[in-house]
């Protein structure tokens, strides 16, 4: 996983970005995060995964990764080696995929002042979002206190082993 | 203190914990599924949290499905089945095979689902399993996967929003127009972490094939579940479906003081036949809005419609009819149990002699992008659930949602076409225990 802070290239979305914009149907027989990633965005931007630099960040407006429950579509952002999602709001069952998969994802209300092309950060222990082109500083929504969990300890597999010894050890 | 939703009681049973909503909690599973996209991620999942001499949390429980591209239309794609396969039989999971048809079809008709689970489906539109009662809910595969190690899965607790429709539902308005109603009047993120709760004289008297409509299409404004509080309706269709005893908890539901984050209220006399127009499935209108809209091909089927009633309604329209001479119909049965009453009631015959292709069930062109892709300027009238830019083929289609009855109508001129032009039935869940007789 990239370091998300870290300045990387903010590539931006709009709203209602559903996941068969981010993975299209036809290429989610491959459950491979790098074979994932040639094909991430590819009908709606396709120079996004030609370009994409591990480190670059995915922006978007409202509602980013509505309708299937596809962990194909965070995974291919991974296997491009995205550093972290900021977007408005985020749809239910992205949200939970991205955390689980230790995708680092803020609820950012500025979102949409970032600019395609911006260098940008997050801090996510502060819940904060950093523009290095303009110098500007977004709050972002701090996760709860269970997701920070999960997140910190490296996603929903490495929280289970971890649950499952602790029972073992009992 | 107020009282407590159907969410909060079950998630706080599962969890044995006293829950409200917003918490977050760890909950016991009853249900898993996963099909043919979603279940070798998961199964990675599976075996890297609990290692090689992996057990599942309860295989009885463990339902695996072959729908989204089935058969196989690629390598890739039978590899994946083969996988399932494999893991079905290593470890005792039910496996569903090419041609039973789609997980939510699947799991209420076979009866691995009853009112008070908890079910968690790798698939957006496991809240299907609301419509009888259960909590259903997608999940991703690295989710699935962890259920399937651990019987345990975390859930937030869920607000609930509430859609009341009060009295008798006019001619030609299904639980599709309401369901397409409410995503418009809310929008594609109205719902999003939270529970929609269907309830009102008119949702009650509404057979089970038209709830699990309701429930399925919650998905459709982000909802994490959808909810019909079940009844003797529920008991009747299961114990039908089943042959076994259905036991509902009468207080497993809605307090009459339960908060809700919203109310929306109806009145059903008001409600007109609905359309989705590309590219959301919140762009609902009127038929009469969009009505003379020219179309190429209609498609029937989906975990939403493509139940025997749904195509039996086409059916009933194009009777000793044939399609408009512009159109195409592409009709994909949502199982093979509704394939075989088609063949057993003559609906293939009367859909085919009208000019119809009917495919083996599964999920046809909604997600497997096979089976009747649309091309670069093509209309497509469906009685899908989604008309995202791209989902059914190219992103220079353009897909419209609406009821079975609407496409029957609109099969007949060849555009979109208000079902109360003619004349439509409206089946109960006796219809297809006529059938079986």
């Amino acid at each position: 996983m990239t370091d998300p802070s870290e300045p990387g290239r903010a590539w931006v979305f709009g709203d209602d970005i559903d996941t068969d914009q981010i993975t299209p149907s036809r290429f989610i027989v491959s459950s491979d995060p790098d074979e994932l990633a040639t094909h991430a965005f590819e009908d709606l931007r396709p120079e996004f995964s030609e370009n994409v630099d591990s480190g670059d960040f995915v922006v978007a407006g409202e509602n980013f990764g509505s309708g299937s429950s596809r962990e194909h579509s965070p995974l291919s952002l991974v296997g491009a080696g995205v550093a972290g999602v900021v977007a408005q709001s985020f749809a239910r069952i992205f949200f939970r995929n991205a955390i689980n998969l230790g995708l680092p994802v803020l609820i950012c209300p500025e979102a949409g002042i970032i600019d395609d092309g911006d260098e940008i950060c997050m801090n996510l222990g502060e819940g904060v979002v950093y523009n290095h082109t303009t110098g500007e500083t977004y709050n972002a929504e701090a996760l709860p206190e269970f997701l920070q969990t999960l997140v910190e300890q490296g996603g929903l597999k490495a929280y289970t082993k971890a649950k499952l010894a602790g029972r073992e050890s009992d | 203190m107020t009282g407590k939703t159907f969410s909060e009681k079950l998630l706080s049973a599962k969890a044995g914990e006293d829950v409200r909503a917003g918490a977050y909690v760890e909950a016991a599973v009853d249900v898993a599924m996963a099909h043919d996209i979603t279940g070798p991620l998961a199964f990675e999942t599976f075996y890297e949290v609990t290692g090689e001499d992996a057990t599942l949390f309860a295989p009885d429980r463990t339902v695996l499905t072959i729908d989204h591209h089935a058969p196989a239309d690629g390598v890739e794609a039978a590899n994946n089945h083969n996988a399932l396969r494999r893991f079905a039989a290593e470890h005792g999971a039910h496996q569903f095979e090419v041609g039973d048809g789609i997980c939510h079809a699947v799991l209420v008709e076979e009866g691995f689902v009853g009112p008070g689970d908890l079910v968690v489906g790798a698939d957006s539109h496991s809240t299907t399993y609301g419509g009888i009662g259960a909590f259903g809910t997608g999940v991703g595969s690295s989710d699935l996967g962890t259920a399937l190690a651990t019987g345990e899965l975390w859930f937030r607790v869920p607000e609930t929003i509430r859609f009341e429709v009060n009295g008798d539902l006019p001619d030609g308005v299904y639980a599709k127009d309401l369901v397409l109603k409410f995503i418009g009047d809310v929008g594609f993120a109205g719902c999003t972490y939270e529970t929609a709760e269907y309830a009102g004289s008119a949702i009650e008297s509404l057979p089970i094939h038209e709830r699990l409509v309701l429930a399925n299409m919650a998905i459709e404004m982000g909802g994490k579940a959808g909810y019909v509080e079940p009844d003797d309706r529920t008991a009747e269709y299961l114990e039908r479906q089943t042959g076994r005893a259905v036991d509902i908890d009468p207080s497993l539901r809605s307090d009459d003081d339960a908060t809700y984050d919203e109310v929306h209220t109806y009145r059903a006399a008001d409600l007109a036949p609905q359309v989705s127009k590309p590219s959301n499935p919140e762009n609902a209108v009127d038929v009469t809005e969009v009505e003379g809209t020219e179309i190429d091909q209609l498609f029937v089927g989906t975990c939403t419609n493509g139940r025997y009633e749904d195509i039996k309604l086409v059916a009933d329209v194009l009777e000793g009819e044939e399609l408009a001479p512009n159109v195409r119909m592409v009709v994909v049965p949502a199982s093979g149990s509704v394939y075989r009453h088609m063949l057993k009631t003559g609906v293939f015959e009367t859909l085919t002699d009208a000019g119809a292709v009917i495919q083996s069930a599964g999920c046809g062109p909604c997600a497997g992008y096979h089976q009747g892709v649309l091309g670069d300027g093509d209309v497509c009238l469906a009685t899908a659930n989604r008309n995202f830019a791209g989902r059914e083929g190219s992103m220079d289609s353009h897909v419209y949602l609406a009821s079975p009855a609407t496409v029957g109508a609109s099969a007949l001129y060849g555009e979109i076409t208000d079902p109360r032009r003619i004349e439509t039935k409206r089946y109960d869940d006796t219809i297809l225990a006529e059938v079986e007789a």
